[in-house]
């Protein structure tokens, strides 16, 4: 609960920051604001306290996620320095908007209602329309924009149906009492509650885009402004997929075996279609768009497997894939700006000419190909550990199959930066932006070589 | 500790290289710390030697929860594949210093790291650990191939990556899959996995993953097609790397792995292994036979060589593994001997065509004899290391099956044929337009020589050394199928 009053406290507190016209102080208070909101959400740790009549409920689940989301959001705002360099409109509007879809991720991470899941979805949707637009002068982002908000108020309309038709069913948004409810009818589950629980399903696999509801995701990442797409790969994919996965865990347990087929499914698609339809791709932005894809289906399968090693594999994957995502992202900043493009030829000879970035993006497509001793394998590895234990050996080697098609795509920017001749640009980066991107690459090998830190937690 | 600072020394030594800027210091850095390295394994040898069946264990928890723990330990098969790698690096690294190789620091770098990786891959006690080395060993590899690499690399480097990524993933599903059936509490260590409990149905789909992983690394006909071509693109160092130490992470690996975890299914599918070996020893000699690239014959024979030592090793009797151990040594020592010669040949004279090549004899005493001596290791002539090992093997799969040992004895005829043809059309005869101002051996290529010829007769004269070294361990692995 802190979390969110921090966060929007800080939201507006950068509202105010724009009308005193104090540009320059925005990123800074920023930073050190989403730095004391880290602490204060860590201090809430081995505490499980309920808001509002269990409208929020606050655990270590809940702790651990918001955290990554939060320290994701940090990395992102971070390069808004560079990215936003030389633009002279006033930008408290963008970080505010930015800020308040954080906290309905956080939202999202913590509900104990359905009201308070779409509460927090809603917060985050709305806010990530007007972030998709808010290149203006940009026709893509225009169109990333009206994509993303058609799609998405309809399929909005979808969870909210999905809502009503549990509590139509059950008699209560409360994820307890849901819970009470499925136990007791043993089996015999009303159509009307069926169909409300696969609507749900239907509106979250939306936001994370997995596949068959992917289809908006490539266009979208590709029109909106880059810095945000990688808040849309990182941030939004973590709070939707723990929102899935805590109300599977909570309240749909029981009945597993209606959803899992369902879920498993889905889980294979996303992998192999998101993995195959990445090779394809002609620039980085939409590669990992699709890597993204590929992405929330192996995250899929800790939601499948359930079991207590999900919350701890989870917590690894979705961390190490945000900062390998993000550095991807940073280095894909710089690209677009020298460029005007992301063809993978932009890349062409950036080994030579600039071996840093080049290495930051290097480890970054390595971990997330999963290759070890990097992040992405132990997290992979972890997660495979996860789902094998349910005995799910099919759904593992159709995401090794997947991991093996990935290498496809993912090497591409290695082969462009380190075989290909240069084409005379040298990227100009400042000092504090080398730093940041050594810094998530240190996370990333750092991560891999002591995950113990991280799955001994939840 | 020893095998701890066996691994850790080499990757310490490779980050230092990246901070060094002139070539000549780089290049002398590299060559020492290598030295250090085999300094090193040799006190390791001395230490196993003295007091035996200590393993030099090294043991500390890494992901307890997991079962996975830091275990690194040699037995008698592992120490002679550190001395193997050990050894071989820094003949490679001397090798490479007639080449100007762009980006130095990076070069050597890659060829600490992957020393670092390969040491770690023949002395990891832990099932995932292994695995982890196994797939680190590639990412250096991948890389000297493709930067260093000549014509067309692009496309080969990425078949050979992508060729043996995915073998391995199937082996770390298998190696999970194994974690879940060994006893309570489940862990990677590699006592355990032996003692894992599996179907007989369980067994053969393990073997199949792990067969996979390993069949590919060696290669094994079928799954050969990248190696011709990767082997022949490669740069010098990055041929004698991958032929030399990286294929027998992948016999190691069956010796190691798949014969006692899945040893039902081992005895089951091993006709099978062997045909595939003895199929790809014909066939790959018949297409060394055809070749007019130098390294390309090399290539060729290097997987006649190993299919026999695959076939060996399926035989499953004591001899034939003795052989296995013994010839993945004098295979990695007269692969690269040979590669250097073709090599230092190119050098000088711009091509490594046969039939563009002649006389070199003649003019360059020194280079023909030296390449004699590693022939006749590599066709197997008696008192070389050559014969020591295939003579085992050839022994081993004659007690399994009198026919397959008749086929595979062919190997030896097949490679007379192929390297002594080779070594008539390029240091025999009439000198051609490009050998006619071919210089011999400089006193320094000369030094580069002189280990691997000593080795070769070592192996070949007094092999007992390397043998008994091994023999309480293969025989402790041959037990498992009883």
């Amino acid at each position: 609960m802190t979390t969110i009053i921090s966060l929007t406290i800080l939201g507006i507190f950068v509202l105010f920051l724009g009308i005193m016209k104090k540009q320059s102080w925005l990123l800074p208070v920023i930073l050190l604001g989403l730095v004391v909101s880290m602490v204060l959400t860590m201090r809430d740790w081995n505490t499980v306290s309920h808001y509002y009549h269990d409208m929020i409920i606050v655990d270590n689940v809940s702790v651990a996620f918001s955290t990554v989301l939060i320290f994701s959001a940090f990395l992102i705002f971070s390069l808004a320095a560079h990215y936003y360099r030389g633009v002279q409109r006033p930008l408290d509007d963008i970080y505010g908007v930015m800020i308040f879809a954080l906290t309905g991720a956080v939202m999202m991470t913590s509900y104990g209602n359905l009201i308070m899941l779409f509460l927090g979805i809603e917060t985050l949707s709305i806010a990530l329309y007007v972030l998709a637009g808010s290149h203006k002068e940009a026709i893509t982002s225009n169109e990333a924009t009206l994509k993303y908000f058609l799609l998405g108020s309809f399929l909005s309309g979808f969870l909210l149906f999905g809502i009503a038709l549990i509590y139509g069913s059950s008699g209560s948004f409360d994820l307890e009492r849901i819970s009470v409810y499925v136990a007791t009818c043993a089996g015999n589950y009303p159509p009307m509650f069926l169909a409300g629980l696969f609507l749900l399903i239907i509106g979250l696999a939306f936001k994370i885009a997995i596949v068959p509801f992917h289809f908006w995701a490539p266009d979208v990442y590709e029109g909106t402004p880059t810095l945000l797409t990688a808040f849309m790969a990182t941030v939004v994919k973590t709070a939707s997929i723990i929102a899935m996965f805590r109300f599977f865990s909570h309240t749909f347990h029981g009945i597993h075996g209606v959803w899992e087929t369902t879920i498993w499914v889905m889980a294979a698609f996303t992998i192999l279609l998101g993995n195959l339809t990445g090779v394809y791709q002609p620039n980085l932005k939409r590669m990992l768009a699709y890597s993204s894809i590929s992405h929330s289906g192996y995250m899929l399968l800790a939601v499948v497997a359930f079991s207590a090693m999900s919350n701890s594999a989870l917590l690894l994957y979705t961390l190490s894939y945000s900062i390998a995502t993000i550095s991807a992202f940073g280095i894909l900043i710089l690209i677009r700006e020298a460029h005007g493009n992301d063809y993978f030829s932009s890349l062409n000879g950036l080994g030579k000419t600039n071996p840093l970035e080049a290495f930051c993006l290097t480890i970054a497509m390595l971990s997330l190909a999963g290759i070890p001793p990097l992040a992405g394998f132990m997290a992979k590895y972890y997660l495979f550990t996860t789902a094998l234990e349910k005995g799910l050996v099919w759904l593992v080697i159709v995401a090794v199959a997947g991991s093996a098609i990935s290498v496809a795509y993912y090497f591409k920017p290695i082969i462009a930066m380190y075989l290909k001749n240069s084409n005379g640009v040298t990227l100009r980066v400042e000092t504090p932006y080398k730093v940041h991107l050594l810094f998530m690459t240190m996370l990333v090998i750092l991560i891999g070589l002591m995950p113990f830190l991280l799955i001994g937690l939840l | 500790m020893l095998t701890v600072i066996l691994i850790l020394f080499p990757l310490a030594l490779s980050l230092i290289l990246l901070a060094i800027r002139q070539e000549k210091a780089i290049r002398q850095f590299a060559l020492a710390g290598s030295l250090i390295e085999f300094g090193v394994a040799v006190a390791a040898f001395i230490q196993y030697k003295t007091s035996c069946h200590c393993n030099l264990l090294f043991s500390a928890d890494w992901l307890a929860t997991l079962g996975v723990s830091l275990r690194f330990g040699m037995d008698g098969i592992s120490l002679l594949m550190v001395m193997l790698t050990t050894f071989l690096v820094p003949v490679i690294i001397l090798s490479s210093f007639n080449h100007a190789y762009e980006r130095p620091s990076a070069f050597y770098s890659l060829i600490l790291l992957m020393e670092m990786a390969l040491v770690g891959v023949f002395v990891a006690f832990d099932g995932l650990i292994f695995y982890i080395f196994w797939e680190l060993a590639l990412i250096p590899a991948y890389f000297i191939c493709a930067v260093w690499g000549g014509n067309d690399r692009i496309r080969i480097t990425f078949k050979f990556f992508i060729f043996t990524f995915v073998g391995s993933l199937f082996m770390l599903v298998a190696l999970i899959y194994l974690y879940f059936r060994t006893p309570f509490p489940h862990s990677f260590d590699f006592q355990s996995l032996y003692s894992a409990t599996l179907t007989p149905v369980e067994q053969a789909w393990i073997f199949a993953a792990f067969f996979l992983a390993f069949a590919i690394k060696i290669p094994i006909f079928p799954l050969h097609t990248w190696q011709p071509d990767t082997y022949t693109v490669a740069p010098a160092a990055g041929s004698m790397l991958l032929a030399g130490i990286m294929l027998k992470m992948g016999i190691y690996g069956m010796i190691r792995w798949m014969i006692p975890i899945c040893h039902q299914a081992v005895q089951q599918f091993a006709p099978v292994v062997i045909i595939l070996s003895i199929t790809g020893i014909i066939y790959a000699s018949v297409i060394a036979i055809r070749q007019s690239d130098m390294k390309r014959l090399v290539a060729y024979s290097s997987i006649a060589h190993v299919g026999l030592i695959a076939a060996g090793v399926f035989a499953l009797t004591p001899w034939a593994m003795e052989g296995a151990v013994i010839q993945m040594v004098s295979h990695g020592i007269n692969i690269v001997g040979l590669f250097i010669v073709i090599d230092l040949i190119e050098q000088r004279t711009g091509s490594r065509t046969i039939g563009e090549l002649g006389g070199i004899a003649l003019k360059a005493p020194r280079l023909a004899a030296v390449f004699m001596i590693i022939l006749l290791g590599s066709i197997a002539l008696p008192l070389t290391n050559g014969f020591t090992g295939e003579f085992l093997l050839l022994l081993g799969l004659f007690e399994y099956s009198k026919i397959f040992a008749a086929i595979a004895g062919v190997t030896i005829i097949f490679s007379a044929v192929y390297m002594l043809w080779m070594y008539q059309r390029t240091m025999l005869g009439k000198t051609s337009e490009a050998t006619e101002k071919i210089s011999d051996l400089s006193l320094a290529e000369t030094v580069i020589f002189i280990p691997l010829v000593i080795m070769i007769f070592w192996i070949g004269i007094f092999p007992g050394l390397f043998l008994d070294i091994a023999l309480p361990d293969v025989m402790q692995i041959l037990n498992f199928i009883k």
